[in-house]
């Protein structure tokens, strides 16, 4: 940026400004001259790099490209989405399975860490002094102590448990062992689909049914009754469904057999504390951006709705809380991403998520490049996915001004 | 909003710890609720952790023929046992530094704080706090190296522990806050767009990854792309990736403060005639930077957290010290002392940043609202 930039810029243009002059007093001229020397020397160094890396590769005999996908990996996998068997499957599978792992945990991670930030960034509002203060000092805790040492901390105490023998549990519905967590959960039926089928219809029906009640209120100024629709499709319909197919039910209870528990869900502990370390650290900046938000809607706001005769949660639903979230939106996409990145940590507690699994496989076939370019690539896949998603939501939900 | 009580409540003029209780945990019928119910779990939880980490806790074991004997904080009913600490607090802060010389890395550490102390200071925001820094930081690499002056020569792999990690945050906060200036500055450059767009994508790139693939390249990878017999040690291969990644998180925040200036500046200084570098140095930059001070320290504060990930590619820091020290088969089933007493360095750190930058903020506020 230069005088003359500004000049061009806001002043009526004198003609004929466009032509360069071959003079160093020309900004338009240095600039270049400028951009062609940096990118020069960023494009030497790039190629100083590739050649020295072209050089060791050759003289180390390191294979390079992407063939090694196809070979059986060989890599045993504790927690797979997908079937998956060392002795058969490729590493093109393993990478997989740790694609999904990463995605496991981030998309819960993200559902938890919301719902439990937007409780504490809502408890640091509240006029009960123990309450606000007690929820202050949790995010001054949480925000102040490295991610991983929490999430080691959680994998020590969590191993730290008895055996499956001398389980925690509560009756003989969840199981509290070194082996991680046991529940009790309903035996999968193929009612269960349909009923869910069911479900879905019911909420794309509801959803049309919403936007004509919103047409016709827009059109009328009186809204036709929602609710009794949404109940019927959303509870009555699944429950139909199941009960047309002799609505079965079956629970599933977890049994010692052996060294450990057969039967129910199951959360092992590098997946227990990779998830409660993840949620309870995001939480913290997740509620530190709620509060932030709710408190920078003026208070004339809800007076002045409530001075329209709206109720408490009208004000809350239909003036407070949509200028709020134009301030969270922002922040909260970056802790959501925080969080997916965080999710490679789980390599220090042995769960194999997609850096985990890249790890092995680099240290197994010697390509290290191809290796860390893939987890490069992923977390970048879903970081602009993230980015993109929020960034749409964001503009959908963004002031329109004129 | 005064509850619908039909007729207007006296003013509450009692004042005193009755009035205040009345009015902050239970003014409500819902409030008292849950006060009585935090009370009671807050006096559960610390009673039990009063009781783990005080009352029932073994301060210390006696010393058997090899070495502690840790047989007193296995007892049943006994609590923390901060024998461990005592025990290993040395392993913990210096790592396997030379134990006859470890009073250098300890002077270290508080060289490091007084670094912190003097630059939290306003009266030192001048040109002259970059000279007390490189005079700082070039004692502090005297003292660990050692082999001049007298001092015994220390080789760089038998460094560890809290300086390790001071040292990553420190020179990583040093060398990443000049070149976020100069990409931040670039990204904003509408003379040059191939520049612009060189930024763009290193800031982007950085910060769409973790840097855990970061750390791993220059683990892995660095050897690759260095030619033959060229190979920095390891501290500072990771010191190289941990500086690229604060220097993209940093030149976001720069960018934030360079964009709040009232354009008027930037036409100000044009107006002048001043040159490019001029006009940023002297006109431009004092502005932005004050601007930005306050996220600044923040985020200072979460790359020193960071510093913490050099663990998983093997640098001896804070957090890599302490899991050795819980390795030591006499000490095994300990390791919930050592994480409390990890997790207590790492919070006063930081929470030190956080409290300074909440005051600047604070401070700031006023200024501008005045």
């Amino acid at each position: 940026m230069s005088a003359v930039d500004h000049s061009r810029r806001f002043a009526p243009r004198p003609v004929r400004a466009h032509r360069m002059h071959l003079a160093w007093s020309d900004p338009r001229l240095r600039n270049l001259v400028w951009q062609i020397v940096i990118v020069g020397v960023v494009v030497a160094v790039a190629w100083f790099l590739i050649s020295n890396t072209m050089r060791n590769l050759e003289a180390r005999h390191v294979a390079t490209g992407f063939a090694f996908l196809g070979r059986v990996a060989g890599i045993p996998l504790s927690e797979t989405l997908l079937p998956y068997d060392p002795a058969v499957n490729t590493y093109g599978r393993a990478l997989l399975v740790g694609v999904l792992n990463t995605l496991k945990v981030a998309t819960i991670g993200i559902v938890l860490a919301t719902i439990l930030g937007t409780l504490i960034g809502i408890a640091r509002l509240s006029r009960n002094w123990l309450l606000s203060h007690l929820a202050a000092a949790y995010v001054e805790l949480m925000r102040d102590i490295p991610v991983l040492l929490q999430l080691l901390f959680w994998y020590l105490l969590l191993q730290n448990l008895p055996g499956p023998r001398q389980a925690l549990h509560i009756g003989n519905m969840v199981f509290l062992s070194n082996r991680g967590i046991r529940f009790v959960l309903p035996a999968w039926q193929p009612a269960y689909a349909w009923a869910a089928a069911a479900f879905g219809i019911g909420l794309v029906v509801t959803l049309v049914w919403n936007r004509i009640a919103h047409h016709r209120q827009d059109a009328t100024g009186v809204k036709p009754p929602v609710w009794p629709l949404a109940l019927a499709l959303l509870v009555g319909a699944p429950l139909a469904v199941w009960a047309a197919f002799g609505a079965p039910f079956v629970l599933d209870y977890p049994a010692l057999k052996g060294f450990n528990f057969q039967g129910g869900g199951s959360v092992s502990p590098e997946y227990g504390a990779l998830l409660t370390g993840l949620v309870i650290y995001t939480a913290a900046y997740i509620a530190e951006n709620v509060r932030a938000g709710i408190q920078s809607v003026p208070s004339g706001q809800a007076e002045a709705a409530a001075a329209l005769g709206l109720h408490r949660g009208m004000v809350l639903r239909l003036v407070t809380l949509p200028q709020a979230l134009r301030v969270i939106i922002p922040p909260l996409t970056s802790d959501f991403l925080n969080l997916t990145k965080n999710s490679s940590l789980a390599v220090a507690i042995g769960f194999p998520d997609i850096v985990a699994v890249a790890n092995t496989t680099l240290n197994q076939t010697g390509q290290a490049i191809e290796g860390i370019a893939i987890i490069m690539a992923v977390y970048l896949t879903i970081s602009l996915s993230i980015s993109a998603f929020m960034n749409w939501y964001n503009a959908h939900i963004a002031l329109v001004e004129r | 909003m005064t509850p619908d009580t039909g007729r207007q409540r006296p003013v509450e003029t009692v004042l005193g710890p009755v009035a205040w209780l009345r009015a902050n945990l239970f003014n409500s019928w819902w409030s008292s609720a849950v006060s009585i119910l935090l009370l009671y779990v807050i006096a559960r939880w610390a009673m039990s952790f009063i009781g783990w980490g005080v009352v029932d806790a073994v301060w210390s074991v006696p010393t058997g023929p090899n070495g502690p004997d840790s047989a007193l904080c296995r007892q049943a009913g006994a609590g923390a046992c901060w024998a461990v600490i005592g025990d290993k607090y040395r392993l913990i802060l210096f790592g396997r530094y030379a134990y006859l010389e470890q009073w250098r890395p300890a002077i270290v550490i508080l060289l490091f704080i007084g670094l912190y102390g003097i630059s939290a200071w306003r009266r030192f925001w001048r040109w002259e706090l970059a000279l007390i820094w490189l005079g700082t930081l070039s004692v502090c690499g005297v003292l660990m190296w050692g082999g001049v002056l007298g001092l015994e020569y220390v080789p760089q792999e038998e460094w560890g522990g809290l300086p390790i990690t001071l040292m990553l945050a420190t020179f990583g906060l040093a060398l990443a806050f000049p070149l976020a200036i100069v990409v931040a500055l670039g990204r904003r450059s509408t003379g040059m767009p191939a520049v612009r767009w060189l930024c763009v994508i290193y800031i982007e790139l950085i910060r769409g990854v973790p840097l855990i693939s970061l750390l791993f390249m220059a683990s892995v990878l660095f050897p690759l792309f260095m030619p033959e017999g060229m190979n920095p040690d390891k501290l500072l291969r990771a010191q190289a990736a941990y500086v690229l990644f604060a220097g993209a998180y940093l030149a976001e925040v720069v960018r934030g403060g360079l964009q709040a200036l009232p354009r008027g500046q930037y036409e100000a200084a044009d107006a002048l005639g001043l040159s490019y570098w001029r006009k940023m140095g002297l006109v431009i930059l004092p502005q932005a930077l004050r601007l930005v001070i306050p996220p600044l320290v923040n985020t200072f504060s979460s790359n020193f957290k960071d510093t913490s990930l050099v663990l998983i590619i093997g640098i001896y820091d804070l957090l890599t010290s302490g899991k050795v020290a819980m390795a030591d088969p006499r000490w095994q089933g300990f390791g919930t002392e050592i994480y409390v007493v990890l997790a207590a360095i790492y919070f006063v750190f930081c929470y030190a940043m956080s409290k300074y930058s909440r005051g600047l903020e604070r401070e700031f506020g006023h200024a501008r609202n005045r």
